[in-house]
């Protein structure tokens, strides 16, 4: 096996509060050209002395902190994250770049939709073509991550029914949907009903003709599905629920598998948000920012969230003039600085390369699986979309686990794929390797998780005890979350 | 590869899909162009958004334009921060990790309070979020909002409360612009108090006054900001009696970008922790008994707890807490400080300068920050329609958000406004050319 990562220089960095030293600062104010004025004396007892929790660090110090914080993360552009679920391709530079033009990036979200024709334009146009590539009616690009689209999605159904006099109080969810489904309906007052997926991976009709009645405002189904499935039964279950007068929802999280191959809204979906920073190549950012527009059919148009962007004679506008709108969602328009990425990452690709994003994702995948399907126990066997769930099951007897695998390629110079995750595979690990891959870089990975296979039944202690080679071993999450420490305070944390 | 897979062409891949539900044709998007050709595309966009890096700019209303370092965008584009994701896997996210760390505990010195989340989407969103944690402490389910919260927020806290069983009641607004709790506004069925500090107006509000009618009723005191940058200079609202803060964050070194990605934030106090949502980062040890981070609490979220999840928050800003961390590392303990001190100089020199311009007026008796409402003697959209044509967004027409207040504008001086462009848009306003 070639060595993906050895080891590196390996810093050591304080905390911003441990370093601070007094007087030092890391910028200096332009002179004023005002009167000073007594702030006391304005604000009286509303003024506060000073801010002593706040570091006193110079430019370089901050400079050199925060490098060197740098350096322990991994990364995208350092190798591959096969974070299964959250699609981690490539990000290009272009997209950088162009969120930084100064008519974006300063830009006024209150400016008189005059002044701001270009921005419109833009999200006029962003909305039509993530339209077409759902196969849906509208879309609104204001929510600000996949788990508030859901939200608005959710709201808009609860809408939806609202104006047709109908009070529902039941959402369907598949046992093996992301957290954040069940969390999005009981956001919105809905009672939540799990749905059992089949012995064979797939949502059946029966389950969800079983679980349907009048009562049930949606369901809410992934697909490709969290196993990497595609939901073979799609159209026969949103015919199910529309016969009983609900909707479906859509959780895009795995649109990438699906690029101009087939449509959400082709499939009887009615409602689907896009993580804009999964399958529209926007970064990740550590945790965000994200994007999560929604798209809907028609009927759900007149709920969408305010203000919407319209074209009249003149270019475009913003309207507010939506009597059945759920409301507003963001403060001003939306993670814009996404939508502008995602912007660009269409216009690069166009109809082509979108489509080539999905073969190449599931190609990737099921490659991935073919090498790996031996070694490791397959769950649910099978051709699979864009990722592939394996399990700890055949590493039983070695005592080896799901985790110490994870851990074990961090020695390794990988990312983890996604574990523990769908809850209805026990020790699962799904991986998601994107189309950014090459062949050798997936050779190389598959090389590396079968020889961590192998090296459990030799030497079952080393993984277990992994990660060996990171800058800090194994970490104690449970003391963590038994005692917590959620600051720093001079007192207890100086050693 | 194929051959590996046991397939013979690509197309085998998705013979899962049953033939019905395939896109037959290709989609309708236009054909792929190079980086040199999407570029110019996207300046030819943005060339057609005024912006404040273009001329004199007055107008915040809940975005700010401030100055930014260069080392934010220097530091906060390494690909380690951009490219990576939550850090579920601690040993290779140590670095996101501290400065989560290390951004709680600067927004917990502040606030004034305990606990800090790795933050929300935005002000809007946070102080939504703020109510239902609210509503949860309480076990009520009255919202109190002054009248002096961001429209926007007010709107979006609607859309958050419209599904469930809660009722939201507005308090009004004083004859000098602050919030008073006149009226039955405030009772044994209310779970919290909004008040925003400072005002949508630009006011600085009474907290302690606002915390003590709060807690006789039983409720909390949530107080919310969209100019971040007053907590440098403003008594921690924590320490005034404040049970939760929250708000928006962009000031702190986050561009404006036509209104996002910006930084949602939400503080609390150490009793009301599990009821906080969001992310959260905590110290721990390795192995071998070194300090480490890690996310921690999770049994308050979605992905654990699914429907019983104090939020279904997941994806969250990460990269702007990272931009504000660098920020207020870099400004410290003095700079911050200073910086607020001159958004009030060059706010009171404006006002200064209105109070001895015929025509324009201070309808608002209460002390502000960098932000206040001019009165003026003929329609705001004439007047700042004016100002732009001579290159100055002196800004923001109040007239569909305070009509009672007559022709208004809401007008911010930040650092980035110089004497001069004051001293211009004022004379602007009043309705000379400069």
């Amino acid at each position: 096996m070639s060595r993906n990562a050895g080891p590196g220089l390996g810093y050591e960095e304080a905390l911003l509060f441990e370093r601070s030293r007094p007087g030092r600062r890391g910028a200096e104010l332009p002179t004023s050209d005002v009167p000073r004025v007594d702030a006391r004396a304005l604000l009286g007892g509303a003024v506060r002395d000073d801010l002593p929790g706040l570091p006193e660090l110079s430019e370089v110090d901050v400079v050199r902190h925060f490098t060197r914080l740098s350096t322990w993360n991994a990364a995208v552009d350092l190798g591959l994250y096969p974070l299964g679920s959250c699609t981690m391709k490539y990000n290009p530079k272009l997209n950088e770049r162009v969120a930084r033009l100064p008519g974006f990036a300063a830009a006024h979200p209150l400016s008189p939709a005059e002044q701001v024709q270009g921005l419109l334009a833009l999200f006029y146009d962003l909305e039509q073509l993530l339209a077409e590539i759902a196969g849906m009616d509208r879309v609104t690009l204001q929510p600000a991550a996949g788990a508030q689209g859901e939200l608005a999605g959710i709201m808009m159904i609860r809408a939806y029914h609202e104006a047709r006099g109908e009070k529902r109080r039941s959402v369907l969810v598949p046992d093996s949907a992301h957290g954040t489904n069940p969390a999005s309906a009981a956001l919105n007052g809905y009672r939540v009903v799990s749905v059992a997926s089949g012995a064979d991976g797939f949502l059946h009709p029966e389950a969800v003709g079983a679980a349907m009645d009048p009562s049930v405002a949606a369901l809410m189904i992934t697909n490709p599905n969290t196993l990497g499935l595609f939901e073979r039964h799609i159209a026969e279950i949103c015919e199910i629920v529309h016969a009983k007068g609900g909707l479906v929802y859509g959780d895009g999280a795995n649109l990438n598998a699906l690029l101009g191959i087939a449509r959400p809204g082709d499939m009887g979906i009615d409602v689907m948000h896009m993580n804009l920073h999964k399958t529209f190549s926007t970064p990740h950012g550590g945790g965000g920012p994200g994007a999560g527009p929604v798209a809907v059919k028609a009927p759900l148009a007149p709920h969408l969230p305010i203000p919407v962007v319209v074209r009249n004679d003149g270019g475009y506008a913003w309207s507010e003039d939506l009597p059945g709108s759920i409301g507003r969602l963001h403060g001003h328009h939306g993670n814009v600085g996404m939508l502008l990425r995602a912007y660009a990452y269409i216009l690069s690709l166009g109809a082509e390369g979108l489509t080539r994003c999905a073969e190449l994702a599931v190609l990737n995948a099921n490659y991935l699986l073919a090498r790996l399907g031996d070694a490791f126990h397959v769950p649910y066997p099978g051709t699979v979309m864009h990722e592939c769930v394996l399990s700890d099951r055949g590493l039983a007897d070695t005592g080896v686990t799901t985790m110490d695998v994870a851990k074990r390629l961090i020695d390794h110079g990988y990312h983890p794929p996604t574990i523990y995750f769908p809850l209805i595979v026990p020790g699962a690990l799904m991986i998601e390797p994107t189309e950014s891959e090459s062949l050798e870089g997936l050779d190389r990975f598959a090389d590396t998780l079968l020889a961590i296979a192998e090296e459990a039944r030799r030497d079952p202690e080393t993984v277990r005890s992994a990660p060996h080679h990171t800058r800090l071993r194994r970490l104690d999450e449970t003391l963590a979350a038994r005692r917590p420490v959620l600051r720093w305070q001079p007192d207890e944390t100086s050693r | 590869m194929l051959a590996r897979i046991g397939l013979e062409r690509l197309e085998e891949l998705f013979a899962a899909l049953p033939s019905g539900l395939r896109l037959a044709r290709g989609l309708k998007v236009p054909e792929g162009r190079a980086e040199q050709e999407v570029l110019a595309q996207l300046m030819a966009l943005a060339a057609q958004n005024e912006h404040a890096q273009a001329g004199p700019w007055f107008l915040g209303a809940g975005c700010y334009a401030h100055f930014l370092p260069s080392a934010v965008d220097a530091l906060v584009s390494r690909a380690e921060f951009t490219t990576s994701y939550t850090p579920y896997q601690a040993e290779i996210s140590q670095g996101t990790l501290q400065a989560i760390f290390e951004w709680q505990t600067m927004l917990c010195a502040l606030t004034g309070l305990d606990v800090a989340n790795a933050s929300m989407y935005d002000g809007a969103s946070a102080t939504a979020e703020a109510a239902l944690m609210a509503m949860r402490v309480t076990r009520r389910r009255k919202v109190a909002v002054s009248a002096g919260l961001h429209p926007s927020y007010r709107q979006v806290l609607e859309t958050y409360l419209r599904g469930l069983d809660a009722e939201l009641v507005t308090l009004p607004r004083g004859a000098d612009g602050r919030s008073t709790a006149a009226g039955a506004g405030i009772d044994g069925e209310t779970a919290c108090w909004i008040v925003q500090q400072p005002s949508f107006l630009g006011c600085v509000e009474d907290l302690a006054a606002a915390a003590a009618t709060a807690h006789d009723a039983g409720a909390l005191l949530v107080v919310t900001l969209s100019e971040a940058l007053s907590l440098a200079l403003l008594a921690a609202p924590g320490d005034l009696g404040a049970d939760l803060v929250c708000g928006e964050a962009q000031s702190f070194g986050v561009p404006m970008s036509f209104g996002g990605p910006h930084l949602g934030f939400l503080a609390a106090r150490s009793a009301h922790l599990r009821q906080l949502p969001g992310r959260l980062v905590g110290q721990t040890v390795d192995a071998e008994g070194k300090r480490g981070f890690v996310l921690t609490l999770s049994t308050r979220e979605q992905h654990i707890r699914r429907e019983r999840a104090t939020s279904n928050i997941c994806t969250n800003q990460g990269l702007c807490l990272m931009m504000a961390t660098v920020y207020l590392a870099l400004l410290g303990r003095h700079g911050l400080r200073e910086l607020a001190e001159l958004n009030l100089a060059k706010a009171e020199y404006a006002k200064g300068r209105v109070r001895q311009t015929p025509g324009l007026s201070l309808p608002l008796d209460a002390p502000s920050f960098n932000e206040f409402v001019i009165g003026l003697s003929e329609p705001a959209d004439a007047a700042l329609a004016r100002a732009r044509a001579a290159g100055v967004v002196a800004g923001l027409d109040l007239a569909a958000h305070a009509p009672e207040l007559g022709p208004a504008v809401l007008f911010c001086a930040t650092e980035l406004a110089s004497r001069e462009s004051i001293d211009r848009a004022i004379a602007l306003l009043a309705g000379r050319s400069s």
